[in-house]
């Protein structure tokens, strides 16, 4: 066992070639190649977090919008809801205001109607209650309610006070036409004269007198000098009760006018 | 019974020789030669890379890793060598699976021709390193009393890593021989494979070394002292 020193050159020379054949075919190209494919990955990493980074940022972006958004939506359904409550609020007023004046026009219209109804009842009545009134004392006049309307006539003269008859008196002196007395039938010469007396009584002169018929006095005498009237007749009588039934149904009136604003308020 | 490849001889003439260890060099380094054009002959810079350039790069990262854990900052200048070191001794002494095969690597021409070349190799990177005078200057380190001790490193070092490797090989190659003339059955098979463990773990051994030797040469004094 001895060293060959031929074959240790030899060997050195095959190492150095061996070494310059693998860097030539084996070191070198492997890496190159890892180097490669590291820049590739790390330029494929710097790559995606750039990626990342604009998709981040596009995100980010995308969020922002959205929240913009929102509020953009926010404010304009806010928006929308507050003109609708204005617009409602508005509406309703007018309505109610509207509402207010066909009620008020409603109550007059209704008003005027009970008004009109009222009115329209009330000359009917009247009509009715004097055309009953009226034909019943046609019916009844006679002579012997000519005679009791004639003997009531001159108890009222008797009857009038001291006022009364001054008054009489001063307006028959002042004219000098004679008494005209109207009645609604032909008086009786018994109570013309009764009438006479009593006249001449009470003015204490002998006066000239005029006797007339005046159907639509319906019952009744009615003496006139100079202005001066004294009368008595049923038609009075109904003028009286026209008053007080005039007088009632205004009452009436009044009264269910203030019912229906009442029930309006 | 022939101790050593170099004893078998093809071909001679005076100092020049043909033996076997030069002929099984050539063979390995032509199938490592062949191999790797073929595998890195169309090298894919993808991701995506075939199963054999996969295999090729886990070594030369691995080598490169290694290189690189020992405390040499830039590896790639210097996995040309520490590399082919590994390689080669690793190759010749994978190769005893092959019937009558005998690994240059169980001749001491073969070691001391690779003991050599780290001898030459430290000063070498060192020089390129750090320059030729502070390369020197790591010689009379701590003091110039060391100069001697240093160089008798140097040398007995070198020496030391041609027997290693040639005593481990040469001896297994032995033992083989040897077991298959007491027990043929059996037992030269384990003892291949126990051989071919020590091959691998010389191989390591060796390339190692090497670095460890390489590295302490192109360490920069500078940023070991801070």
């Amino acid at each position: 066992m001895k060293i060959d020193w031929f074959t240790v050159i030899a060997q050195i020379l095959n190492f150095v070639i061996l070494v310059w054949l693998l860097k030539r075919f084996l070191y070198k190209p492997i890496l190159n190649a890892i180097d490669a494919r590291e820049k590739k990955i790390n330029a494929q990493l710097a790559d995606a977090e750039n990626k990342k980074l604009e998709a981040k940022l596009e995100h980010d972006e995308f969020i922002r919008k959205n929240e913009t958004f929102d509020a953009e939506k926010q404010q304009l359904m806010q928006n929308v809801i507050d003109e609708t409550k204005t617009e409602r609020e508005r509406l309703l007023k007018e309505a109610r205001i509207d509402a207010d004046a066909l009620k008020t026009k409603h109550a007059e219209a209704l008003s005027e109607m009970q008004n009109n109804l009222v009115e329209e009842y009330k000359q009917h009545m009247e009509q009715e209650v004097f055309s009953i009134s009226k034909k019943t004392l046609i019916d009844l006049a006679s002579v012997d309610l000519e005679s009791k309307i004639a003997e009531t006539f001159i108890k009222q003269l008797e009857k009038l006070n001291e006022s009364e008859k001054n008054n009489f008196v001063q307006s028959f002196k002042s004219d000098s036409k004679p008494m005209i007395v109207q009645s609604a039938f032909n008086l009786s010469p018994e109570f013309q004269h009764k009438i006479k007396k009593t006249v001449d009584e009470i003015l204490g002169t002998d006066t000239d007198f005029e006797f007339k018929v005046e159907p639509d006095l319906i019952a009744g005498i009615e003496m006139t000098a100079n202005g001066y009237k004294l009368a008595w007749s049923i038609s009075e009588y109904l003028d009286s009760l026209k008053k007080t039934i005039a007088e009632k149904t205004d009452e009436i009136r009044k009264t269910a006018t203030k019912k229906v604003k009442d029930a309006n308020k | 019974m022939k101790l050593s490849p170099d004893e078998t001889v093809f071909w001679e003439y005076g100092f020049i020789n043909l033996n076997l260890t030069i002929v099984t060099t050539w063979a390995i380094m032509l199938v490592l030669a062949i191999v790797s054009w073929w595998i890195t002959r169309n090298l894919k810079k993808d991701i995506q890379i075939s199963r054999w350039q996969s295999l090729l790069e886990i070594i030369v990262i691995t080598i490169n890793n290694q290189i690189e854990e020992i405390g040499i900052s830039k590896p790639a200048k210097y996995i040309g060598f520490i590399g082919t070191l590994f390689l080669f001794i690793a190759t010749a002494n994978l190769f005893v699976i092959f019937p009558w095969y005998q690994a240059p690597t169980g001749s001491i021409s073969t070691t001391a021709a690779l003991a050599l070349c780290v001898f030459f190799a430290v000063p070498f990177f060192g020089i390129s390193e750090k320059g030729i005078q502070d390369y020197l200057k790591s010689y009379v380190q701590p003091t110039i009393i060391m100069l001697p001790f240093n160089l008798i490193g140097e040398v007995s070092r070198t020496l030391a890593l041609a027997i290693r490797l040639f005593g481990n090989i040469m001896s297994g190659g032995i033992i083989v021989a040897i077991l298959l003339s007491v027990a043929p059955l059996l037992f030269p098979i384990i003892m291949n494979a126990i051989g071919l463990l020590t091959g691998m773990v010389q191989a390591y051994i060796f390339s190692i070394l090497a670095t460890v030797y390489i590295a302490a040469a192109v360490k920069n004094t500078k940023s070991m002292k801070t």
